[in-house]
């Protein structure tokens, strides 16, 4: 098939079905909604996966897959277009979205069985596709800016999806809102951007961007900046991150799909996708990676001490992300690239399998109330145990491949530094500590289920996505295994997916590259063998009753509150922005526009209305007034003329 | 002896279109109105013959036979008026002319 009509099936067919299910809103039965959306899906999927497949028999120097619409904007020297280019990095991209996304639509037809608007589910779910498919494979900064807006749209639609609880609508404004202050940044890098580079192309930016590095600061760095202010708010980094805890109000799918696996990950893509500019801003790409380490470390630790399950999988996001926005701030794009990849696995399996435990357990979402549910729900316990295994690194499964290289790349990277490796270390200590603690309250140790719930295992098409998910959770890191192992297991599998990028990525500069093979192995061992203790003293602490975990909370209690109240970061937030806002917005209501505006106005109005009553007096039906106007005006005519 | 010329006739015609003018736009009573049309008429009868004369051309004289058909319509249309309103309203005052409208 053409590369034209592949494309078309790729993008247009969630829209389709977006089209379907939205005309049809009314309708209760989840199946035949479900099955509209998934296979809209599955047909996006296999045409993903057949360009994918075409793209990787061209030749590595033109391996890219393009098609132009139509010209969207043409105005002057200006031209853009509706193209969509399918070339390393989106090929990742478009077969995490739409295979994670098929098998989170079908999770989606069990799990929501029981909704009464299901049709509109699936169609914000579809449109949430085609929108995520607009932003990852459009050739231009504006076409990915509509898809970026669009997922932005979707999320708040899907998160105010039970819109009814005052509280969920509220956690869906919050996203938007949060969003929009990333917004206003991103659209100010890309007008740097078009005012430096006249072009908004993606391939002419990395054409034409500057080979040497730009000095602490220029107007490179600032678009960099800017950029990346948007991508702390779709992605979730400190400060904009507030959004995505609350934003679990959703459907658990929807937080499987678009708060784990991909629109999260946008900022993550978008960085990548402009590395060539990154390279040149140092500055830049510092203040990335600090943020990114900053936020892995802040959100893990808020995640330790979270009951709701679903919660502590949020912060874990959040951590997560953090740790991609330090790969690719040291300069390991395919290594954030990477762990975007597997995270979107082993965090989607997690989420689903958190949504399978709330399905089974009747809406209830407290790991207080729950434990001992592995014997009760096996297939989701045995998935949910490799998602767990992938996230706190243990080798051989997923998490362990590209988390590994991004912490080595944190120390070993030209941009690097030791600090970084610390943070990503204490970060991933933690994880391995939530996590645990999560397994441990909710599948292990003795059931504190009450009597009236009977948990029960999940039907087929639940379980069927956790499978598949949960076996790209173990091999899914395989294809990134790094020199060192790779040098010493049989057969040398080569790094494919740094060979797959290598490309579309600028190296930097390698003078400052430090690290030998020896303290590659070294660090490897320091944080694999770490995180194992703090799991294995997590299992300690929670999987049975144990008397030291009263003590050492009660040691810590101020610490604990502080924690557990997520350092009062959203009560700042109000004090320091938000209530002063609608302080000034009260003021302005009720004394700048009630007293000043409203009588300006008024004031116009009663000025026209009396013109109005004096011009009424000429008009009073008296005939021989009207004959006087028109002698009048015949005299002033004939005497001008 | 003086001799009576164009400007003269039209002179004429001037002053009493304006006595007409003057009455239609002061008077009240609809039959003193109507009557002050009649005389706007005529004094543009007057301009155009007139006018035919001095340029010895008969169109002048034909127009005035036209305009003297519709002051024969106009006056009785608007006499019938008259008797209307007058049986209506008990006198012909114009301003009973505006209580029609609508």
């Amino acid at each position: 098939m053409s590369h034209a009509l592949l494309m078309s099936l790729l993008v247009l067919s969630p829209l389709v079905g977006f089209t379907i299910n939205g005309f049809c809103f009314r309708g209760h039965n989840a199946k035949i909604a479900g099955t509209i959306a998934t296979s809209a899906m599955v047909i996006s999927f296999l045409s993903a996966l057949t360009l994918v497949i075409q793209l990787a028999g061209m030749p590595v120097e033109s391996r890219e897959i393009r098609v132009d619409f139509f010209t969207w904007i043409h105005v002057g020297a200006l031209r853009i277009p509706m193209g969509f280019v399918v070339d390393q990095i989106s090929a990742i991209m478009i077969l995490i979205i739409t295979g994670v996304g098929s098998l989170i639509h079908l999770f989606s037809v069990g799990y929501m069985s029981h909704d009464h608007t299901p049709f509109k589910f699936f169609a914000y779910l579809n449109f949430f596709v085609f929108n995520m498919l607009l932003l990852v494979l459009g050739e231009n900064l504006l076409v990915m800016f509509v898809g970026w807006e669009g997922v932005g749209l979707c999320s708040y639609l899907l998160i105010g999806y039970w819109f009814t609880d005052g509280e969920k609508a509220a956690a869906g404004m919050k996203a938007f809102i949060t969003n929009r202050i990333g917004d206003a940044g991103l659209l100010l890098g890309i007008f740097l951007l078009f005012q430096q580079f006249g072009t908004l192309q993606f391939a002419t930016l990395a054409a034409n961007a500057p080979t040497i590095a730009e000095a602490t600061f220029g107007p490179i760095t600032l678009a960099c900046l800017f950029l990346f202010v948007g991508a702390m708010g779709k992605s979730a980094q400190i400060p904009l991150y507030v959004w995505l805890p609350d934003a679990m109000a959703g459907p658990t799918p929807v937080s499987a799909l678009i708060h784990a696996a991909t629109m999260v990950t946008a900022g993550v893509y978008m960085i990548v996708r402009l590395n060539a500019l990154y390279v040149v801003a140092p500055t830049a790409m510092f203040v990335v990676a600090l943020v990114g380490a900053l936020t892995a470390v802040f959100a893990a630790t808020i995640g330790l001490a979270q009951n709701d399950i679903k919660k502590v999988l949020a912060y874990s996001t959040v951590s997560q992300l953090g740790y991609m926005f330090l790969g690719v701030g040291v300069g390991a794009f395919g290594a954030g690239m990477f762990h975007l990849m597997t995270h979107a696995f082993f965090k989607a399996l997690m989420f689903l399998g958190a949504g399978s435990v709330i399905h089974g357990m009747h809406h209830e979402q407290d790991m207080t109330k729950m434990g001992g549910l592995s014997k009760k729900m096996p297939i989701t316990y045995f998935t949910f145990l490799m998602g767990w295994l992938a996230i706190i690194g243990m080798p051989p499964f997923a998490g362990f491949f590209s988390k590994d290289e991004i912490l080595w790349q944190a120390y070993a990277s030209p941009r690097g530094h030791i600090i970084f490796w610390i943070m990503g270390v204490v970060g991933a200590v933690c994880t391995a500590f939530y996590m645990t603690r999560l397994m441990a309250l909710t599948f292990w140790g003795k059931s504190r289920v009450s009597k009236d719930v009977h948990p029960h295992e999940s039907p087929p098409s639940m379980l069927i996505p956790l499978s598949v998910l949960a076996l790209l959770s173990v091999i899914g890191g395989w294809i990134g295994i790094p020199h060192v192992i790779s040098a010493v297991l049989p057969g040398h599998i080569p790094n494919m997916l740094e060979h797959w990028l290598e490309p579309r990525i600028v190296k930097i500069p390698s003078e400052g590259a430090h690290g030998s093979v020896i303290l590659e192995w070294i660090f490897m061992g320091i944080s694999v063998s770490l995180a194992g203790l703090s799991a294995w003293f997590a299992f300690f602490l929670y999987a049975k009753p144990n008397a030291l975990l009263g003590k050492l909370t009660s040691s810590m209690g101020g610490l604990k509150t502080l924690v557990e109240n997520k350092y009062y970061v959203d009560e700042m937030y109000f004090a320091s922005i938000i209530n002063p806002l609608i302080k000034a917005s009260r003021f302005l209501w009720g004394r700048v526009d009630v007293n000043i505006i409203d009588r300006a106005t008024y004031l116009l109005s009663d000025y026209v209305k009396q013109c109005g009553l004096g011009l009424r007096q000429l008009q009073n039906g008296n005939l021989q007034q009207y004959l006087f106007y028109m002698v009048i005006g015949l005299v002033v005519f004939l005497v001008l003329v | 002896m003086l001799e009576v010329g164009l400007t003269h006739y039209l002179i004429l015609g001037a002053l009493l279109f304006s006595v007409g003018l003057i009455g239609v736009l002061t008077r009240k009573n609809a039959i003193v109105i109507l009557m002050s049309i009649e005389l706007m008429l005529n004094a543009v009868n007057i301009t155009f013959v007139a006018f035919g004369k001095y340029y010895a051309n008969g169109t002048g004289s034909i127009v005035v036979f036209f305009v003297m058909t519709i002051a024969a319509c106009e006056a009785a249309v608007g006499l019938a008026l008259a008797v209307a309103v007058l049986k209506r309203f008990k006198e012909i005052d114009i301003k009973n002319f505006e209580l029609l409208k609508g």
